[in-house]
């Protein structure tokens, strides 16, 4: 009889290495895009680091009334003020950019 | 968390890839930033649909007061002040990552190192995002003194705070039973993001407020570790990647390496005036017109100035005249013109230049020796020719838009008190330069009213 031994990654391992995917995507995609927008890729980029909204919620909703739960609310407002500022002032700017002629 | 969540996480992390690749041209870039929205959205309806979310009445809340205040902002904010908001978007980014990752603690006390080091972690880049970006924005506002701020023993206190983050983030790690410890963290960060931005003057904004934009993603990097988030670590590296390529392109632009940016305290004024021989050559709207008037190849070339008189729509107006009497213009966007990266860029988007008529520093400096006149509003550094040609200019080997190799230049300017960092301008004296004094919108508006 076979045994197989079932080698479970541990979760910072997994986590790390999304990490590292990440930066080296993140460089790739960045780097291609051009000078006339990066104003515009700021304040999309603050709208996305926003997205700590979603690590608040889970700390926000837990139910009980303890100091966890007063911070998370806290950050969860903080961090929706990037998400919707930052995505629609990105979008008033990028409606502003056309091309001659149109 | 659920295993719905994560598959929904998986769907947002590609959404906000493909949003951030349709920002690759501005053609696409406004579908691609509906696209990452879409993925934001995404992410938060999925976890709020998780089984571990039990009470809404607090996080109902939070979001109601942000999406207002964020939804005001975003439509009030005037084009001119995109670096503070920028920057103050960068403060509650990081602010919002060291909530986090205190709440994480708060949650599971009894969290293991890993989770202690990324919960330090996030406070930490956190609280230096929060406190640099406040100060950041009060330069950019003008309600602290943007000049740099430069004081005996300096280096001792940062390098003591320094020591003294590292001494209570290990002692926080071994004893975190002992809140004391995350406390002094919580301090001392927030301390030494004071300390970082102090030294640094106004003109170099757009590293500082790239540098910040990065770090408010490596903060909820670190966050989302804390919390065993995936969706935060994959959008905190993007932005954290994003930041660290802006401050790359504002470091090369202006041929400084980072540590000079952020240490030197450049611009304190400790730099002595360099004596340029020479004659300044005053010109009136009326000559100015005659001169514009027979030209055929136009180059503007704007700074920060055309920022602060509001003159985009102005300078909009004479370049439509321009054309309309058969010159051909073009707008030379230096790559730290402006507080922000692409400051300049929003702006004269603002005033409906088409952005194929904007050139970058590299595509203008070729064409230059054909261009007939070239119109400087608001602009010095960037358009110095002692970078080229001075060794012993402060910045010297930084690249510079050639103006002077136009036939004529036109530089308009409040007075002749020397810009950023006291640096003389050789540029003001050359032969081939005339200068138009007085505030960049009304000097522009006189041209406009020679030609109607």
């Amino acid at each position: 009889m076979i045994s197989v031994e079932v080698f479970i990654i541990p979760d910072e391992v997994f986590l790390t290495f999304i990490l590292m995917l990440s930066i080296f995507l993140g460089f790739e995609l960045i780097n291609k895009v051009p000078a006339t927008l990066h104003t515009p890729l700021m304040s999309g980029a603050n709208a996305i680091s926003g997205v700590t909204v979603v690590g608040a919620i889970s700390l926000a909703g837990s139910g009980q009334q303890d100091l966890a739960n007063w911070l998370g609310s806290a950050a969860v407002a903080l961090a929706t003020i990037n998400v919707v500022g930052g995505y629609l002032v990105t979008d008033r700017m990028l409606a502003m950019f056309k091309k001659k002629g149109s | 968390m659920d295993i719905l969540t994560q598959y929904a996480y998986i769907i947002s992390a590609a959404l906000f890839i493909y949003g951030l690749k349709q920002l690759s041209s501005p053609a696409t870039a406004r579908r691609g930033n509906a696209i990452s929205s879409l993925g934001m959205l995404v992410a938060i309806v999925a976890t709020l649909l998780d089984q571990d979310i039990v009470d809404f009445q607090w996080i109902a809340i939070g979001i109601v007061v942000g999406g207002i205040i964020g939804g005001t902002a975003a439509r009030m904010v005037k084009m001119t002040k995109m670096p503070e908001m920028v920057a103050l978007f960068n403060g509650f980014g990081g602010m919002a990552s060291l909530l986090v990752g205190w709440a994480a603690f708060a949650f599971r006390p009894d969290a293991g190192t890993f989770t202690l080091i990324t919960i330090v972690l996030s406070i930490l880049i956190g609280g230096v995002t929060f406190t640099g970006s406040m100060i950041a924005y009060g330069k950019l506002s003008e309600r602290i003194s943007s000049a740099a701020l430069l004081f005996n023993g300096q280096q001792v206190v940062n390098s003591l705070v320094v020591l003294g983050i590292v001494a209570s983030s290990v002692m926080f790690c071994l004893e975190p039973s002992n809140s004391g410890w995350l406390f002094w963290v919580i301090g001392l960060s927030l301390l030494f993001g004071v300390m970082v931005v102090i030294p640094i003057g106004g003109a170099d904004m757009p590293v500082v407020i790239s540098l910040l934009n990065s770090y408010s993603g490596l903060a909820a990097c670190a966050a989302g570790f804390a919390v065993d988030n995936n969706i935060l670590i994959v959008a905190g590296a993007l932005v954290g990647a994003s930041g660290i390529i802006l401050t790359q392109v504002m470091c090369k632009a202006m041929n400084r390496s980072l540590s000079n940016v952020l240490f030197s305290g450049f611009g304190s004024g400790k730099v002595e005036a360099t004596k340029v021989e020479g004659e300044i050559k005053p010109i009136t709207a009326e000559d100015a017109f005659y001169i514009l008037e027979a030209a055929s190849s136009v180059a503007i070339v704007p700074g920060y100035g055309m920022a602060v008189a509001q003159a985009q729509h102005v300078v909009k107006e004479l370049a439509e005249l321009l054309e309309k009497n058969g010159a051909e213009v073009n707008f030379g966007i230096h790559p730290v013109a402006g507080r922000m990266p692409g400051h300049m860029n929003v702006l004269l988007a603002e005033a409906d230049v088409p952005y194929d008529q904007l050139l970058e520093m590299d595509e203008i400096n070729p064409r230059m020796e054909t261009v007939d006149v070239a119109i400087v509003i608001g602009a010095n550094d960037v358009v110095n020719p002692a970078a080229r040609e001075n060794e012993s200019s402060p910045i010297y080997g930084m690249p510079v838009i050639n103006v002077d190799s136009a036939r004529t230049v036109f530089v308009l300017k409040r007075s002749m008190a020397s810009g950023f960092a006291g640096i003389e301008n050789p540029l003001f004296y050359k032969d081939n330069t005339r200068m138009l004094f007085g505030d960049a919108k009304e000097s522009i508006s006189g041209l406009v009213r020679e030609f109607s």
